[in-house]
């Protein structure tokens, strides 16, 4: 350890360290440009100098490349510090005087527009792009060329590179938002990551949570679009990570767990309006989903909550409810439940946000039938919400003329909007049937996980042990969704709780005397419950087979196949079966 | 021959299809009562001498319905149903029976319309086919 001094302050680091480091451990403010915490230090824009005493001497340092030595004593805002700051950003200022940041800067020092004649770039020539393109991500697609006052950044013969893997690690790290990716560094698209959580109405970082209050509320990395994984480069994010928690080794794995009993709740997915052309979902930007409505309105959404449309607060809303939904005779005949009430929600969220917002609803019948509900109807139309009733076979469009929407329905006069919300059907997980298969289970004819019995049997499927809860099984709201999962919970510990469960007594058994050994049962058997084993019949070994009824299930396919009627379901015997047919024609 | 009306016996195995026909019931679906049915496990346990036996015991027609290939609940009992099924076909023309008198279909727990749609068109074509005395018994 070194003990040094900064501002007269006295404070211990290790070796090896700069003074701009130890500057951070001891909370001292240094303006720097051309530094960064990923990169080697460079040197380049003199604006984190400081000065150094040590006896008599005094000297005026570059904080970012100087390492510390013991009894070293720094000051970082001496009025000779502050004039040689205040020199650099005159030039700087000369140099990009539209840039905020060193406006904000010069401002600080001081520094009024003046002795130099003015240029208009934005790149201060800090070399933050190049190092990091270089350093970190391995690639090196653009370089300081030309001397002097020509000294630019540029690719080579100004073509944009090859090499360049639009990443755009060199956006983020530029100080002053000089670069052009897409126009002028890369001959690659750059792809933005869209936010699958925003409904991809913004971008995410490569690594990131996946949304807030994830479980586990840890970050994980994009492997398809990692740096690291995809060439070998960058690693920036380890040396931010203090608790040393990043590992690009973890690959993803398929745990193995065993369990007594089975919940799926998988939810659902929703309807995709583009299937409807004359909502002009897709086609016009204005019109959204009631989820994308959702993560607008939401603060921690894109817009930080605020209600935005091309970047304007829209004054004319236009909601549309059963977009997909109720279709007589098509696939989706259901009414998704839920639709009703989060239009008048987000109905009451816009009047919340935008006072003098004009609001009407296309409904075709309100089903406000929860507890509070129609209150909470009668609140939002009294708040001024045009409720405009349609049928579901008129047709209603949405067009735009002039950049204007207008949404005509059959009935009613054309109106104008500014922004058009879809209430869109909740529809089957697109893998349900997948699932359903691997389960054992059935699906209902509109591909939502079937019940056992609709009344009676509401959480329980058809096979022992497995339950269902939420939307996976049919559209429902949120305290529907909760209390059929506190039953599905207590079904499935009713069956955790107890040491022995009972199963049906309908195992297939062998009558050893009638069997003759042919294995056709043992290989029939879905289940391999069905082994030959030796006997003693008469004073000869012969084979019989024999039934593990710990792994019999009892569907009877043995019994079916067997030539001798040896092998019999308990409860299915041939006998009976014979009987029940005689017994009802 | 209007006035005939079949009798026709249903296997139906308890996962699907009787599961099905149990959901046309609560769901208030109608379908003619000319068909009685037989719940087993699966449709694979259903040995081909229960058909017959059925047609000489008095059916006009019989069902056999497990759940869709892919969904029984053990797997692959309706794939061995549905193979004996076939030979079966061959079987009944060579005992003189029209092959038409056995159907099979696929229904599952969640069709109940199927399932009545399914006992409509038996029934029909049962009464095309008329009363089944070529092996009758009794
Ligand atoms: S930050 Fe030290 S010289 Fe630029
Ligand atoms: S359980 Fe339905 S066919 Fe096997």
């Amino acid at each position: 350890m070194i003990n040094i001094k900064i501002n007269s302050v006295p404070l211990e680091v290790e070796e090896g360290t700069t003074i701009l480091e130890a500057a951070k451990k001891g909370d001292t403010p240094i303006p720097t440009l051309c530094h960064h915490p990923a990169l080697d230090s460079f040197g380049a824009c003199r604006l984190c100098v400081v000065e150094i005493h040590y006896g008599k001497r005094v000297k005026i340092v570059t904080s970012c490349n100087y390492e510390v030595w013991d009894g070293l004593e720094v000051f970082t805002d001496t009025d000779r510090v502050r004039k040689s700051r205040a020199m650099t950003l005159e030039l700087l200022l000369a140099r990009c005087p539209d840039v905020r940041m060193i406006k904000d800067l010069a401002r600080e020092y001081g520094v009024k527009q003046g002795r130099f004649s003015e240029e208009s770039d934005n790149c201060i020539l800090c070399g933050l792009c190049v190092r990091i393109c270089k350093e970190r991500m391995g690639v090196g697609a653009a370089d300081f060329v030309g001397r002097g006052v020509d000294m630019k950044i540029d690719t080579p013969y100004s073509r944009g590179s090859d090499a360049c893997l639009a990443c755009g690690a060199c956006v983020t790290v530029c100080p002053t938002g000089a670069i052009d990716l897409e126009k002028r560094f890369s001959r690659n698209e750059p792809v933005p990551l869209k936010s699958v959580f925003n409904a991809g109405m913004s971008t995410k970082p490569v690594i990131a949570t996946p949304f807030p209050q994830a479980v586990p509320n840890i970050p994980v990395i994009d492997s398809a679009n990692c740096v690291y994984l995809r060439t070998g480069g960058c690693r920036t994010c380890e040396t931010f990570c203090e608790a040393k928690a990043i590992d690009y080794d973890q690959k993803d794995e398929t745990v193995e767990v065993d369990v007594g009993t089975i919940i799926a709740a998988t939810g659902f997915d929703l309807y995709n309006p583009e299937e409807k052309p004359e909502y002009g979902y897709g086609k016009y930007p204005e019109v959204i989903t009631g989820l994308e409505f959702e993560r607008l309105v939401s603060a921690s959404g894109p817009t930080g909550g605020k209600i935005l449309i091309n970047g304007k607060e829209p004054r004319k809303v236009v909601f549309i409810q059963c977009v997909g939904s109720r279709e007589e005779g098509g696939k989706r005949e259901y009414c998704s439940r839920v639709c009703c009430m989060y239009t008048a929600k987000h109905a009451h969220l816009v009047k919340e946000r935008l006072k003098d917002a004009e609001i009407s609803i296309f409904y075709t019948d309100l089903r406000a039938f929860g507890k509070g509900y129609e209150e909470f109807v009668n609140r939002v139309k009294d708040e001024g919400t045009t409720y405009r009733r349609r049928e579901l076979n008129e047709p209603i469009e949405v067009t735009k003329k002039k950049g204007k929407l207008t949404v005509t329905a059959k009935g009613h006069p054309a109106l104008e909007a500014d922004m058009v919300i879809l209430a869109t059907a909740v529809v089957p997980r697109e893998d349900s049937l997948e699932l359903a298969r691997k389960l054992n289970i059935s699906l209902s004819p509109d591909g939502f996980f079937l019940e056992a019995h609709p009344k009676l049997k509401p959480v329980e499927t058809l096979t022992g042990g497995i339950f269902l809860a939420g939307c996976a099984q049919g559209p429902k709201d949120i305290p529907d969704t909760v209390s059929q999962a506190s039953g599905a919970a207590s079904r499935a510990i009713s069956i955790l709780s107890k040491d022995t469960i009972m199963m049906e007594a309908i195992t297939a058994a062998v009558n050893e005397a009638k069997c003759r050994g042919c294995g056709l049962c043992v290989e029939i058997c879905p289940f391999n419950a069905i082994e030959l084993k030796e006997i003693n019949r008469l004073g000869y070994t012969v084979k019989v087979a024999s039934v593990n009824e710990a792994l019999c299930k009892g569907c009877g396919s043995c019994s079916a196949a067997c030539l001798s009627q040896a092998v019999q379901q308990k409860g299915f015997t041939d006998t009976q079966i014979l009987e029940a047919i005689r017994g009802i024609v | 021959m209007s006035s005939f009306e079949p009798r026709i016996v249903a296997f139906l195995c308890n996962w699907c299809s009787y599961a099905g026909a149990d959901l046309a019931g609560t769901s208030r679906i109608k379908y003619p009562p000319n068909v009685r049915t037989i719940r087993v496990m699966c449709s694979g346990r259903i040995n081909p001498m229960f058909i017959v036996n059925a047609l000489q015991e008095g059916a006009d027609g019989v069902l056999i319905s497990g759940c869709h290939p892919g969904d029984c609940h053990y797997s692959k009992g309706n794939y061995y149903a549905r193979r004996r099924y076939q030979v079966m076909k061959n079987i009944l023309e060579y005992i003189g029976i029209h092959p038409d008198r056995v159907r099979m279909s696929w229904v599952s727990a969640g069709e109940g319309q199927k399932f009545a749609d399914v006992i409509n068109e038996v029934i029909e074509g049962i009464k095309a086919l008329g009363p089944a005395e070529e092996i009758r018994r009794r």
